[in-house]
C-alpha cells in the first residue's frame, strides 16, 4: 500500500499545493487536512507547509497552534508519527512546543527568496534517513522571518542531541556567515524532536522536487519518509 | 417614487472634490431631468471619473486592435483572456496604483497588487503570476530610496503573503519621476475553459452578496483621487488611500474559486476603484438589468457611515456577486468556512436603474445608462510640442565627460542598467512551482503543468526617448516586448498597456497620448498582437509638471517547446558571440537621443530618438524564436537599455564568462572620440546579442539569411575581460562590482554611513 500524506490546510496556508505536487511525483498519496477538523483522514506523515497561517497575527504560528487540527497533529506525533514543518510549517511546531527555539525576523529585515546550500547534520529522522551526513542539499529559502534562535542551552543540547537536522552552508559545505540568508544561530536551518519524528526546516524541499525548478534534491526528505514507513513491519 | 432631494446645489468647490467639471455637472442634469443629490452625484463623479469612465482616452482607445484568433475577451471585462489551446485560458491585465503609492508607498503598492489579483479570480482564474513596472526618481535623494524600498517591500508582501509568485518586472529611476513614482502592477492567471466567469448579473430577483471584509471609510473617493494632480497638501490624501489584507484576500481568492464551477453562480465582481458603486454599476449594465442596494445591510466597519459613504467606500478585499435565488445560503455557507463575511445586500431589477435605500426609503435612483456611460467624452487641445531643436541636435556634439571605459562601468552602476537582484530577493517569486526562469531574464518562464510548452511574460515600458518621440517610443516598447519573448524562444500572444501620463487638459500632454496610443497601434497591428486590456493614469503631475509619457505593456507569450528555452547569459567560453539586426552606429547611424548615456553623462536629453523598422522587427524575432526553439543558439538577449556595450557585459555576467568581440561596423582610420560613445551605447532598435557553438556558424547564418534578416558574427565567449576590440574593454570582476552594488550600494551604504 503507498504512503499517505496529509498536507495541513490553515486559512493563509499557501505550499500545500506545491507539497502535494511534490508527494505526486513520489508516486504516493495525498490527501488536504483541513485546520478547523480533527480527523488526520489515516495519514502516516503530516505536512504542515508554509504561508501566512491565519494571517500570522501576532506572531508567525502564534494563532494556528490553536487550531483542532494541531491536537491531532500533536497526538500523532507523541504516537512516533512523522511531521513535516516547512517554512510556516516550522514556524508553527516551534509556537506549539513541538520543537523548541523561535524562528525571528530575518536578520536583514527583509524578506528572502532565493536558493541555498544545506548541509545534512543528522541522518536520525526517518526524513533524511537516505542522506549521508555531510551531504549537501540544494533547497531554496522563501521567508521573512526564518531566524532561529533559543537559548543557548537548548542549542547546546540540540547540538550534542545531534538534533541539528540541516545548516546553511555555502557551497563547500562550509557553515558561513555570507551562506545563511537569515541570521539563524549557528546556521541552523531545520531541527528535530528528540524522537526525531517531527523535522521543522525553513527552506521549501516542496520546490526542489524537479530538475527544471533547479534541484530535485528535495526530493530526498519525501522519498527517505516513503522507504522508513515502507520498512516498518506490519 | 420619492428621492431625497439635494438641499442645494453644489458648490464649485463640492464639484471639483467630485472631479466633475461644471459642463458635467449640467450634462447630468439634461440626462436625470432633475439635479442629483448628494449621493448620486458623488456616484457620477466617481463613474464619470478618468479612473472608471476613460472618458479622455476612450476616443483614442478605440484606435488599439483588440482582435486575434486566440482571443477569447478583449477589453471591457475585468481582464483580458486569450487562448491557450487544450482548453486552457490565459487572463492577464496590468493596472497603475500611482497616486495611493506617492502618498503611502507601502499600502498603495500592495493594494495595487491586491486589486489586480481580484480582478483575475474574479474571472474564476487561478492567479499564477505578477509582475510589477516601477519608476522613481534619482536614488541619490533620501525620500526617493524610502519611498523605492518601501515600494518594493509593499508589492513583495502583498504577493509574498498571499501566495502568488512575483516573476518579473521593471524598474526606472529618473528624476523625472521625483514626485510621481509608477507603481504598475500585473497579473496573469489561468482558468480552464467552462470555469471562466463573467461580471454580469442577470435574472430579477437573484440576491446579489457582498463577501469579504466589512466597509470602511478608506478609500472614499479614491477614483477621483487618481484623477486629480497630486499636490502640496496630497500627504493629506492619505485616508483616500486604502490599507491592504492579504490574509483575507487568499481566503476570498481560494473561497471563490471553489464556488466558480458552481452552475448557480452568474456573475462576480470585484470592488475596486469607486467600490460599490462601481462594480455593481458594471456588472448590472453589462447584464443588460438592474440593481437594487440596501445600504443598511452592509456591514460596516465604523458607525453612523453614511449611504454616501458605504457606496464609495474602496475598503479592499471585497467581492460582488449575482447568484440564483434560492442559492444565497450555501453560498453564504462556503464562504463561512473560509472564515468570511457575506451579506445578501442587494437584488437584481428589471429596469435598468441603479437604486440605492436605506431603512426602505430610497435615497438614489440613477440610470445605469447614465452612470456608464452618461459621461460626455472629452477631447482637450492636443498641440505638438515644439521639439525641432532639440531633435536636430547632434548628441555626439557633446564632449563625453569619461573614458569609453570609465564610461562603461558607469553605465553597469546606474540602477537602470544594474543588476535588479536587490529587488526581487525580496520577492517570492518560486511559489507554485512553476517558475522555470524567474525574475532577472529578458522573460520569465512558467511552465504549464502536463504539456511541452510554457508561458512567458515580460513588462516592458518605453524608454526616455518617449518625450522626444511618444510614438515611436511606444512602438519600440512593444517591439522590445517581442524581442524579450523571442529570446527565450516564445512567440507573443496578446498585450495589456498601462498608460501613465501627465495632465491630459494641457495640449501637449495630450498630444503625447494621442501619439503613444497611434504608436501602440501601429506596433500592435504590424507585430499582430491585439491589445486584450488595460489602464489609463493620467495627472501623473505635480506642481505642473507632468511625468514623461510613459506607457507600460505587458505581453504574454507562448514557448512551443519549453526543453528548448534560452537565456539571456553566455552559457559555453568558445561559444561564438553575433549580432542579430542592424549593426547600428555606421557613420550613418549614431542612435543617442534620449539614451540612457546621454542622461547619465550630459543630463541632457536631444537629438532624434532611435528608428524603428517595425516589419524587420517581426522577421527578426521570427527569427530568433525560431532559431532558439531549433536549438541552434546557447544564449539569447535583447540589445537595449545602454546599448551594445551593457548589453555584452550583461551576457557576460549573467554567464560569468567575459568575450571579446569586434566592433559590428567598420570604423574611419582615426576614430574620433565621441563615434566610440555612438557604437558603444547607442540604443539603435531591433538587435540581439546572441552566442552559439562555433560548428553551427554556417547553419545559423543561413537560418537568419532565410528570414532576411541581418546576422553578423563578431567574437567569442570567454576570457575575464569583457572587450569591443580598439574600443574599449573592462574586466569581468570590475564590471560586476559596478553591475551588482547598482541598487545595493546606493541604499544600504549610504544609510548606514548616513547614520
Amino acid at each position: 500500500m503507498s504512503v499517505r500524506f496529509g498536507i495541513a490546510v490553515f486559512p493563509g496556508t499557501w505550499s500545500d499545493r506545491d507539497c502535494a505536487h511534490a508527494v505526486a511525483l513520489t508516486g504516493a498519496e495525498s490527501v488536504p487536512l483541513w485546520h478547523a477538523d480533527r480527523d488526520l483522514k489515516g495519514c502516516e506523515v503530516v505536512i504542515l507547509p508554509g504561508g501566512f497561517a491565519y494571517g500570522d497575527y501576532l506572531r508567525a504560528g502564534a494563532i494556528a497552534r490553536f487550531a483542532p487540527l494541531m491536537e491531532a497533529v500533536r497526538e500523532h506525533a507523541l504516537q512516533g508519527g512523522l511531521v513535516l514543518g516547512i517554512c510556516n510549517g516550522f514556524q508553527i511546531l516551534c509556537e506549539a512546543g513541538m520543537l523548541p527555539g523561535a524562528l525571528l525576523r530575518n536578520s536583514s529585515l527583509q524578506f528572502r527568496c532565493q536558493p541555498t546550500w544545506l548541509r545534512v547534520e543528522s541522518t536520525s529522522t526517518p526524513f533524511l534517513a537516505d542522506c549521508q551526513r555531510g551531504q549537501l542539499l540544494r533547497v531554496p529559502v522563501s521567508h521573512g522571518e526564518g531566524r532561529f534562535f533559543a537559548d543557548p542551552e537548548t542549542v547546546g543540547r540540540l547540538n550534542s542531541e545531534g538534533r541539528v537536522a540541516l545548516r546553511y552552508c555555502d557551497q563547500a559545505g562550509e557553515p558561513s556567515h555570507l551562506a545563511n540568508p537569515n541570521g539563524s544561530l549557528q546556521n541552523i536551518a531545520g531541527i528535530l524532536n528528540q524522537q526525531g519524528n517531527v523535522l521543522g526546516m525553513m527552506p521549501h524541499p516542496e520546490r526542489a522536487c524537479e530538475e527544471l525548478l533547479g534541484s530535485d534534491d528535495g526530493l530526498r526528505l519525501f522519498n527517505s519518509a516513503i522507504q522508513h514507513l515502507a520498512a516498518l513491519p506490519g | 417614487m420619492r428621492i431625497a432631494a439635494p438641499r442645494s446645489a453644489p458648490t464649485p468647490s463640492e464639484l471639483r472634490e467630485l472631479a466633475l467639471t461644471d459642463s458635467e455637472y449640467r450634462a447630468a442634469i439634461d440626462q436625470l431631468g432633475r439635479e442629483p443629490n448628494r449621493l448620486e452625484l458623488g456616484m457620477i463623479g466617481a463613474m464619470w471619473s478618468e479612473h472608471c469612465s476613460y472618458k479622455t482616452s476612450k476616443a483614442l482607445l478605440r484606435l488599439l486592435p483588440s482582435e486575434g484568433g486566440r482571443v477569447v475577451q478583449g477589453p471591457g471585462e475585468n481582464a483580458g483572456v486569450v487562448d491557450l489551446g487544450e482548453d486552457l485560458l490565459c487572463c492577464f491585465k496590468i493596472e497603475s496604483h500611482n497616486h495611493p503609492s506617492a502618498v503611502e508607498p507601502v499600502q498603495g503598492a500592495a493594494t495595487g497588487v491586491g486589486g489586480i489579483l481580484r480582478d483575475i479570480f474574479a474571472m474564476g482564474a487561478r492567479p499564477v503570476a505578477l509582475l510589477d513596472g516601477i519608476r522613481f526618481g534619482d536614488l541619490a535623494d533620501p525620500r526617493q530610496r524610502q519611498r523605492f524600498a518601501r515600494v518594493v517591500e509593499g508589492i513583495g508582501w502583498y504577493g509574498n503573503c498571499i501566495g502568488v509568485p512575483t516573476v518579473g518586472g521593471e524598474t526606472y529611476f529618473d528624476e523625472a519621476y521625483q514626485h510621481n513614482c509608477l507603481v504598475n502592477a500585473m497579473c496573469v492567471g489561468l482558468v480552464r475553459r467552462d470555469r471562466l466567469v463573467r461580471a454580469r448579473a442577470s435574472g430579477p430577483g437573484n440576491p446579489l452578496l457582498l463577501v469579504g471584509a466589512d466597509t470602511g471609510r478608506d478609500g472614499i473617493h479614491g477614483a477621483t483621487f487618481a484623477s486629480v494632480q497630486l499636490d502640496q497638501g496630497a500627504e493629506e490624501r492619505r485616508p483616500a488611500v486604502q490599507v491592504g489584507n492579504p490574509f483575507l484576500e487568499k481566503c476570498l481568492l481560494e473561497a471563490c474559486l471553489e464556488l466558480t464551477g458552481d452552475p448557480d453562480l452568474i456573475g462576480l465582481q470585484d470592488c475596486g476603484a469607486a467600490g460599490l458603486t462601481s462594480s455593481c454599476a458594471e456588472m448590472a449594465h453589462r447584464g443588460g438589468v438592474g440593481l437594487e442596494i440596501a445600504v443598511e445591510k452592509v456591514s460596516r466597519r465604523e458607525r453612523s457611515m453614511t449611504p454616501y459613504e458605504v457606496m464609495l467606500s474602496e475598503s479592499q478585499e471585497r467581492m460582488v456577486l449575482v447568484v440564483r435565488r434560492g442559492s444565497e445560503d450555501r453560498f453564504r455557507a462556503a464562504f463561512q468556512r473560509w472564515g468570511l463575511h457575506s451579506d445578501v445586500v442587494g437584488k437584481v431589477i428589471e429596469e435598468p436603474l441603479f437604486r440605492i435605500t436605506e431603512d426602505g426609503v430610497v435615497v438614489a435612483s440613477l440610470p445605469l445608462q447614465v452612470l456608464i456611460a452618461g459621461f460626455p467624452e472629452r477631447h482637450p487641445a492636443v498641440r505638438a510640442p515644439e521639439l525641432s531643436s532639440v531633435l536636430s541636435a547632434d548628441p555626439l556634439a557633446r564632449t563625453p565627460p569619461w573614458t569609453p571605459e570609465d564610461a562603461w562601468l558607469r553605465l553597469l552602476a546606474s540602477p537602470n542598467c544594474g543588476e535588479s537582484h536587490w529587488i526581487w530577493r525580496q520577492y517570492d517569486h518560486q511559489v507554485g512551482d512553476d517558475t522555470v526562469s524567474g525574475p532577472g531574464g529578458d522573460a520569465a518562464v512558467l511552465r504549464l503543468r502536463g504539456r511541452p510548452d510554457a508561458l512567458a511574460l515580460t513588462v516592458d515600458s518605453a524608454h526616455r526617448s518617449a518625450t522626444l518621440a511618444p510614438r515611436r517610443a511606444t512602438a519600440i516598447a512593444l517591439a522590445e516586448a517581442v524581442r524579450n519573448l523571442a529570446c527565450v524562444g516564445a512567440e507573443p500572444l496578446a498585450v495589456t498597456n498601462c498608460l501613465n501620463f501627465g495632465d491630459p487638459d494641457r495640449p501637449e500632454i495630450m498630444w503625447q497620448l494621442e501619439e503613444a496610443v497611434g504608436g501602440l497601434a501601429d506596433a500592435a497591428r504590424t507585430l499582430g498582437i491585439p491589445v486584450v486590456s488595460g489602464n489609463v493614469s493620467l495627472y501623473n503631475q505635480f506642481d505642473g509638471q507632468g511625468i514623461p509619457p510613459t506607457p507600460t505593456l505587458g505581453v504574454v507569450g507562448l514557448l512551443p517547446d519549453l526543453s528548448r528555452r534560452l537565456g539571456a547569459g553566455f552559457a559555453a567560453a568558445g561559444d561564438l558571440v553575433a549580432l542579430v539586426g542592424p549593426a547600428g552606429a555606421g557613420p550613418a547611424r549614431v542612435e543617442l537621443g534620449g539614451s540612457e548615456y546621454q542622461r547619465l553623462a550630459h543630463r541632457v536629453m536631444e537629438g532624434p530618438a532611435p528608428e524603428l523598422d517595425l516589419a524587420q522587427e517581426a522577421r527578426s524575432a521570427a527569427a530568433v524564436r525560431g532559431a532558439v526553439q531549433q536549438g541552434l543558439l546557447s544564449s539569447a538577449h535583447d540589445c537595449s537599455l545602454g546599448g551594445l556595450a551593457v548589453t555584452l557585459a550583461e551576457s557576460a555576467l549573467l554567464g560569468g564568462l567575459g568575450a571579446r568581440i569586434r566592433p559590428p561596423v567598420d570604423l574611419p582610420e582615426r576614430l574620433p572620440p565621441s563615434w566610440r560613445f555612438g557604437l558603444l551605447f547607442g540604443e539603435t532598435q531591433g538587435r540581439y546579442l546572441v552566442s552559439l557553438p562555433p560548428e553551427q556558424l554556417a547553419s545559423v547564418g543561413a537560418f537568419f539569411g532565410k528570414h532576411e534578416t541581418p546576422f553578423i558574427a563578431l567574437g567569442a565567449v570567454g576570457g575575464s575581460v569583457i572587450a569591443i576590440e580598439g574600443v574599449a574593454e573592462v574586466s569581468l570582476e570590475q564590471a560586476k562590482i559596478a553591475w551588482s552594488d547598482a541598487i545595493p550600494g546606493r541604499l544600504e551604504l549610504r544609510r548606514s554611513s548616513g547614520s
